[in-house]
C-alpha cells in the first residue's frame, strides 16, 4: 500500500515536471535567443548556445613578411583567432582532406620539411630550416570548442535604433490613463449601484452584466465613425491618445464596475449607516470609508486592466496611428514580425522588451493578479 | 512626442476626471449649505454626478454601438444606403467567411476543452506536491504575455528551414533528429489551425489552473479523507468527488475561454494573417474594416456573427444574476 502511494507520488511529480518543462521552454528559448549573437541566431538553434559546441573553422597563418630568424632557423608565430572568444582548439589539420589529422600540441610535418604546432588557445609556431617564400600564409583547419557567448548588443540596437524605446513610452502613455480613468469613474459608479437608491438601478446593473460579454468588435466601426466625424468637425486628429483612453475605458467599464460592485456589496453595512447618521454625505462616505477599504480590490482591478491594455493589439491598431510617435509596442512588434521576418535579433529582443513590464507586475504582484482573476471568474 | 509632453498629457487626462468628481461634489455641498431643506434633491443630484460619466461612456462605447452595428449591417459600405440582406448573402457565399466560421467552430471546440482539461489536471498535481507553487507560477506566466509576444515566441518553435540546413525551430529540430523531414508547419492547411490553437491553450491553461486551484481548496478535507479510508483510488476520487464539486467552476472557466476564443484576433493576425486557411471572424472583420477604404456593412455583419456566439452566454449570465438577486432578498 505504501509502495503504491509512493509510486503514484513519483508519477505525479514526473507528470508535473513534464508540464512545467513543456510550458517554460518556449519563453526560455526566446530569452536565450534575445541575448545571442545575431549571426549565430540565424543559423543555429538557441539550445546549441547553452552547451560548448564544436565548430570547424579555417584560418590562415601569417606570410613571409612576418617571419623571424633565430639561430639559423626561421619562425612564423602568431594566433589564429582574430579576437579571443574563449574558443579551445581540440585538433587541427593542414589539408582539407584531413582536417583533424593532428591533436593540439602535436607537430605537423609539411612537405617542405617545415613543422607547424598549434596550441589550445590558437597560438601557433611554424618552424623551418629554410626561409619562408610565400607571401600568403598557410591554411590551417581547426576543430574547436566554442563556449556559450551572450551579448547585450541586440538590446542596444532595438531600444535606440529600431524605435522600440519610443513605442515603449507610447504604451505607457496609453496604458496608465486607460487603467486609471475607468478605475476612477467606475468606483463612483459601483458605489452608487451598491449604496444609492435611484430609479432604474436594477436595469442598469443588468445592463452592466450583459455588457460584460459583448465583444468589442461590436463597437469598433461605430466608434471609429464617431471619432472620424469629431475629428473632421473640430479639425483635429481622429486618432489620438485621449481617444484610445476613452475607448479602453469603454471596453473595460463593464468588468471594472462589476468587480467593484461585487466587492463593495460585501462591505459592512453598519459602517456606512453610521457615517450617514453622523451626517456624512455620500461623497464623504465614499472618499473616507469606501476607498480605503477597497484598496485591495483596486489593486487587483488595476493589474487586470493594466495588463489587458498593455497587451492589447486590436484597439491600438484601430484607434492609433502607425506613426512612430503613436505606435504601441504590440503593433510595433507585429510590424517587425512582417518586415524584419529574418532579423531574428530585433524580433526576439523586441518581444522580450514588450514583456518586461507584464512579467515584472506578474512576479511582484502575482497574489493580487490571481485574486482579481478568481473574483472576475464569477462573471461569465 | 517627447517624453515630457507624453507625461503631461497623461497627467492632464487623469486629473480631469479627479477634478470633475471633486469639484462637482464640492459645489453641491456648497449649494446645500445654503438650501439645506431638500435632502432628496441633494441625493438625486449627487447620484447623477456619480453615475453620469460612467453611464455616458457605457452608452457611447457599448450600448449605442451595439445597435448601430446591427443597423449598419443592413447598409452599404459607407453606411448610407439600405441594402437589405445583401451583406448577409454576400457572407454566405464568401469562401473566406465559410472558412472562418468553420475555423472558429474548431477553435471553440478545442481550445476551451483542452485548456480546461490541462488546467484541471495540473491544478490537482500541484495541490499535492511541495514545489507545486513554483510549477503553478511557471505555467501561469504566459497569461501575463501579450498574444503578439506569444506569437513571436512560438514563431521560434515553428520556424522552418529547408531540408539539409540546420533547423532553428525547436519543433523541426526534434522532427529532424527523429529522422523525419522538416515541415513548414504554419502552411499545412487545416493542421496549421491546431498549431495556432496550441498557442492559445498554452496561454489560457494558466487561467484555468489558478481558478481551479482556488476552487480545490474549497473541497472539505473530511470528504476526501473519508473516501480514502473507504479505499477509493485517487482516480476514483478525482472523478466522483472532485469533478462534481468543481462542476460550476468548470462551466465558468469554459465560458470565459469561449468568449476569448470567439474574439481571437491577435494570434492569427500576427502569425498568418488568415493565410493558408487559418482565417477567423475577428481577423476577417479587421480586414474588411480597412480593405479598400473600409466596408462598414460587411464588417458589421462579421462583428454581429461574433455577437451571436456570445448571446447564449449573455442570457445565461442574466438569468443567473436574477436568481442571485432573488436569493439575496
Amino acid at each position: 500500500m505504501k509502495f503504491k502511494l509512493n509510486l503514484s507520488s513519483i508519477f505525479s511529480q514526473l507528470l508535473l515536471l513534464f508540464f512545467v518543462i513543456l510550458w517554460i521552454t518556449p519563453t526560455f528559448g526566446l530569452l536565450i535567443s534575445s541575448f545571442r549573437d545575431k549571426d549565430q541566431l540565424a543559423i543555429s538553434g538557441w539550445w546549441t548556445s547553452l552547451i560548448n559546441t564544436e565548430v570547424s573553422e579555417i584560418h590562415r597563418t601569417k606570410g613571409k613578411n612576418e617571419q623571424s630568424k633565430e639561430n639559423e632557423v626561421y619562425f612564423i608565430r602568431g594566433n589564429l583567432f582574430k579576437e579571443d572568444k574563449g574558443k579551445k582548439i581540440l585538433s587541427f589539420g593542414v589539408t582539407s582532406k584531413n582536417i583533424n589529422a593532428y591533436m593540439v600540441g602535436e607537430k605537423a610535418v609539411l612537405k617542405d620539411k617545415s613543422e607547424i604546432v598549434v596550441f589550445e588557445n590558437g597560438d601557433y609556431e611554424w618552424r623551418s630550416e629554410n626561409e619562408f617564400k610565400k607571401k600568403k600564409g598557410r591554411r590551417i583547419f581547426i576543430t574547436a570548442k566554442s563556449p556559450p557567448s551572450f551579448t547585450l548588443d541586440n538590446y542596444k540596437e532595438v531600444l535606440f535604433e529600431a524605435g522600440l524605446g519610443q513605442a515603449f513610452l507610447n504604451t505607457i502613455a496609453v496604458a496608465l490613463p486607460a487603467t486609471l480613468i475607468p478605475l476612477i469613474i467606475c468606483s463612483f459608479f459601483a458605489y452608487s449601484l451598491t449604496w444609492m437608491n435611484f430609479f432604474g438601478r436594477d436595469i442598469l446593473l443588468a445592463t452592466i452584466i450583459a455588457s460584460l460579454v459583448v465583444p468589442l468588435q461590436m463597437s469598433l466601426i461605430p466608434i471609429l465613425t464617431i471619432y472620424n466625424d469629431l475629428g473632421a468637425l473640430f479639425n483635429i486628429e481622429a486618432k489620438s491618445f485621449p481617444g484610445i483612453w476613452m475607448a479602453h475605458t469603454g471596453f473595460g467599464l463593464a468588468s471594472t464596475t462589476f468587480l467593484l460592485w461585487n466587492f463593495m456589496k460585501s462591505l459592512p453595512n453598519e459602517m456606512l449607516e453610521a457615517a450617514k447618521v453622523d451626517g456624512a454625505s455620500h461623497y464623504d462616505t465614499f472618499v473616507r470609508i469606501v476607498i480605503p477599504l477597497s484598496i485591495p480590490a483596486f489593486a487587483s482591478i488595476f493589474i487586470l486592466q493594466f495588463l489587458w491594455v498593455w497587451n492589447d493589439l486590436l484597439v491600438g491598431l484601430v484607434f492609433l496611428d502607425k506613426h512612430p510617435s503613436e505606435i504601441i509596442l504590440t503593433a510595433k512588434l507585429k510590424e517587425l514580425l512582417g518586415s524584419y521576418g529574418e532579423n531574428w535579433e530585433i524580433l526576439t529582443t523586441g518581444a522580450f522588451i514588450s514583456m518586461t513590464v507584464p512579467l515584472f507586475i506578474f512576479f511582484s504582484l502575482q497574489r493580487f493578479f490571481i485574486r482579481g482573476l478568481v473574483a472576475g471568474s464569477v462573471k461569465g | 512626442m517627447s517624453f515630457f509632453s507624453l507625461i503631461s498629457t497623461v497627467i492632464v487626462g487623469v486629473l480631469f476626471f479627479i477634478i470633475y468628481f471633486g469639484l462637482s461634489n464640492f459645489i453641491l455641498d456648497l449649494v446645500c449649505k445654503f438650501k439645506s431643506n431638500s435632502v432628496a434633491l441633494e441625493n438625486s443630484v449627487r447620484a447623477i454626478i456619480f453615475i453620469a460619466p460612467a453611464f455616458l461612456v457605457l452608452f457611447m462605447f457599448i450600448l449605442y454601438p451595439v445597435f448601430e452595428t446591427v443597423r449598419l449591417s443592413f447598409y452599404d459600405k459607407f453606411g448610407r444606403e439600405f441594402v437589405g440582406w445583401n451583406n448577409y448573402l454576400w457572407a454566405l457565399n464568401d469562401p473566406n467567411f465559410r472558412r472562418s466560421i468553420l475555423n472558429n467552430l474548431g477553435w471553440l471546440l478545442i481550445v476551451p476543452t483542452l485548456s480546461t482539461f490541462f488546467g484541471l489536471v495540473i491544478a490537482n498535481l500541484t495541490d499535492k506536491i511541495w514545489w507545486g507553487t513554483i510549477a503553478k507560477s511557471i505555467i501561469f506566466m504566459p497569461m501575463a504575455i501579450s498574444f503578439v509576444g506569444a506569437g513571436v515566441i512560438w514563431k521560434f518553435i515553428y520556424d522552418y528551414r529547408g531540408t539539409g540546413d540546420q533547423q532553428i525551430g525547436l519543433l523541426n529540430a526534434i522532427v529532424v533528429s527523429l529522422g523525419m523531414e522538416p515541415q513548414a508547419w504554419l502552411t499545412i492547411s487545416i493542421w496549421n489551425n491546431l498549431f495556432l490553437m496550441a498557442i492559445m491553450i498554452w496561454i489560457q491553461t494558466g487561467l484555468a489552473l489558478v481558478i481551479f486551484s482556488a476552487a480545490l481548496r474549497g473541497i472539505p478535507n473530511e470528504t476526501l479523507e473519508a473516501a480514502r479510508i473507504d479505499g477509493a483510488s485517487e482516480f476514483r476520487i478525482f472523478w466522483s468527488i472532485i469533478i462534481p464539486f468543481l462542476e460550476r467552476t468548470i462551466l465558468v472557466i469554459w465560458t470565459i475561454i469561449t468568449i476569448l476564443v470567439l474574439k481571437v484576433f491577435d494570434i492569427i493576425y500576427a502569425m498568418t494573417n488568415g493565410e493558408w486557411q487559418t482565417e477567423v471572424l475577428a481577423n476577417l472583420m479587421y480586414d474588411w474594416m480597412f480593405r479598400g477604404g473600409g466596408d462598414s456593412g460587411r464588417g458589421s455583419v462579421l462583428a454581429f456573427c461574433i455577437m451571436i456566439g456570445v448571446i447564449p452566454i449573455l442570457v445565461w449570465n442574466l438569468y443567473r444574476h436574477r436568481q442571485e438577486q432573488k436569493n439575496e432578498i
